[in-house]
């Protein structure tokens, strides 16, 4: 018997079909999350026996693991916060480094954004040969790789004096171009009728600035910002290169070191510091949405 | 007479101001990365820093005769070639799903963006699990009867390394193509199907060529994160990973640990090159193709 399937029926399956794969996709993806939160909430003896197979230097001493394979687990045996309770009572270290993040992170980010949104005010307001130039530089700057920039940061740093403190990294982070470039894009959107009206009306440039062109861009300075914060967040390079005192360094580094020497803390810590960042994705995801869309297509 | 120069004044006045916007920003792009670049330039063509004899090109030459730069420089271009035409290729199939009527779009898309927001370090030990010798991957082949691979330590690591990335870099990319594919006009589309194109054709010639600018844009975008992979690298194998894995951000960790400015200056002098050569060939590609649809 042939199957005669309306266009409809036919449409209506290929749907179905798109929809199991992406949902089967979209588990996926939130997979490894969701299995760092779930593992957190074990206890140490239970993390150790499932994954301690994992550090080599502690199967020579003791094994308290019970095979060499290790065993992924979805769902803890008995939910605890013992390692939680560690983190975040019992070994200051921990929240020391999360604290290294926040005030290099913090800082980045608010005065990169408010500088940017200067420089963009300057690139979108008056525009000049000059100026298209500059920022043509700023587009290149932008799509150059930290292997590139970091060489430059490093020797300026060495020159000024401050190789080793956290001002090697917030400095040029601060001055970075990336949220210039966003910013500008998105200024330039703005109708020149808006400014020239505060204009006629007695406006400042300053005024118009604070007035007219910040409350305009207030949800795109916040998607910028997003983006911005889990850049830096994320930083391994710069500490490594630019800090030489281990005790400075982003928790972003250390847990790296967490991972194998303390497999039983390594789940817990990993969720503290992911809790910033998740917490901003929930509240903020039609900014950050908005603010990819802004960063599309070069030209404009 | 008078107003000419009230009025030259008020001009100057406001170039005046309208530079003061730019000063600081340009101060310090100026102080951190423009003048120590031309350095930089300066230090690639000196023997070292003391006596400062000019040498060339020799750096250079020494450089691309370095065992371990050869090897960072492959790495990264092999890891590179194979996840960033796959990122984009996939994104945008994505995009194309997602921008059709299935159900739940929402939902989808935050799952699909949360690994953006998710802080590497933190799943990394997941994928530790994953892809160890005795990890989850290698149990599940086993069931297949595959024969267990260490994903880490051989040329598999490639394939960690881009599944990784693709993790990472899916959702962004292909919210970008969303918003391009909802910016293709739809009266072109319309007309091409009237006159009998089928939906290959118009996808060939007329979706594709409204989103090259967007596909350069991803393409330069996930090249530079793909040069960020490190991030990964060193969080799964520390700063010697298995030389599969060696790329060129621990090759120039190792130049900074030793110091040697002339190795480190051509290194990033000609990263920037190359790095300007191949956005400069993907920019002339673009317009090549996509020039009809332009504005």
């Amino acid at each position: 018997m042939k199957l005669h399937l309306g266009r409809r029926t036919r449409r209506n399956i290929h749907t179905a079909v798109l929809f199991v794969f992406a949902f089967i996709a979209a588990l996926l993806f939130i997979m490894p999350t969701v299995l760092t939160i779930s593992n957190s909430f074990m206890t140490e003896t239970e993390i150790n026996a499932n994954y301690g197979a994992m550090i080599e230097s502690a199967s020579a001493d003791k094994k308290n693991y019970i095979s060499e394979d290790l065993n992924l687990k979805f769902i803890p045996d008995k939910v605890s916060f013992e390692q939680f309770s560690t983190v975040l009572f019992k070994s200051p270290d921990y929240l020391l480094k999360f604290w290294n993040s926040v005030i290099l992170v913090v800082p980045i980010t608010v005065f990169q954004l408010l500088l940017a949104a200067v420089t963009a005010y300057g690139f979108s307001r008056y525009r000049g040969k000059v100026r298209e130039i500059i920022f043509f530089a700023y587009i290149i700057l932008m799509l150059m790789p930290y292997q590139v920039t970091l060489v430059p940061n490093y020797m300026v740093s060495k020159w000024l004096g401050i190789l080793g403190t956290r001002w090697a990294i917030i400095l040029p982070g601060i001055f970075s171009p990336f949220s210039v470039y966003l910013l500008t894009k998105v200024m330039r959107r703005i109708p020149k009728a808006y400014y020239e009206a505060a204009r006629l009306d007695g406006a400042g440039e300053v005024q118009i600035f604070f007035q007219i062109c910040m409350p305009l861009c207030r949800s795109s300075m916040l998607s910028v910002g997003l983006l911005v914060f889990i850049d830096y967040w994320n930083m391994v390079e710069q500490p490594l290169i630019l800090l030489d005192d281990e005790t400075q360094y982003p928790l972003s580094v250390f847990l790296s070191q967490i991972n194998t020497g303390d497999v039983g803390l390594a789940f817990a810590v990993a969720v503290v510091y992911m809790i910033p960042a998740l917490l901003l994705f929930l509240y903020g995801e039609e900014y950050l949405v908005e603010g990819i869309t802004y960063s599309g297509g070069v030209k404009g | 007479m008078q107003t000419m120069d009230a009025r030259r004044k008020r001009k100057l006045k406001e170039s005046i101001i309208s530079w003061g916007w730019l000063t600081p920003s340009l101060i310090g792009v100026a102080i951190f990365f423009i003048i120590p670049f031309c350095v930089i330039i300066y230090y690639s063509v000196l023997d070292n820093v003391y006596f400062a004899n000019f040498v060339g090109l020799k750096n250079y030459i020494s450089l691309l005769q370095n065992t371990s730069f050869l090897r960072s420089l492959r790495n990264t271009a092999i890891f590179s070639g194979i996840s960033v035409p796959l990122s984009v290729v996939i994104s945008l199939w994505m995009a194309f799903a997602l921008n059709s009527r299935i159900p739940g779009k929402s939902w989808l898309r935050s799952c699909f963006l949360c690994p953006l927001m998710v802080p590497i370090a933190s799943v990394v030990l997941v994928w530790q699990v994953i892809f160890h010798y005795h990890g989850t991957l290698n149990q599940v082949t086993a069931l297949f009867g595959f024969a267990p691979v260490d994903w880490l330590k051989s040329s598999w690591s490639y394939m960690v390394l881009t599944v990784m990335f693709l993790w990472k870099t899916l959702g962004y990319n292909m919210i970008l193509f969303m918003s391009a594919i909802a910016g293709i006009p739809q009266d072109i589309i319309e007309v091409a199907e009237l006159e009998g194109a089928n939906s290959f054709y118009t996808f060939l010639h007329i979706k594709l060529r409204y989103l090259s600018p967007t596909i350069l844009f991803v393409t330069i975008l996930s090249i530079i994160s793909s040069f960020k992979m490190f991030r990964e690298v060193y969080l799964l194998s520390g700063n010697y990973p298995y030389e599969t894995m060696y790329l060129l951000q621990h090759f120039m960790n190792n130049t900074f640990e030793s110091t040697d400015y002339q190795k480190l200056s051509s290194a990033a002098i000609l990263l920037a090159v190359i790095m300007i050569i191949i956005i400069g060939i993907l920019f002339l590609a673009e317009r090549k193709y996509g020039k009809d649809v332009e504005e």
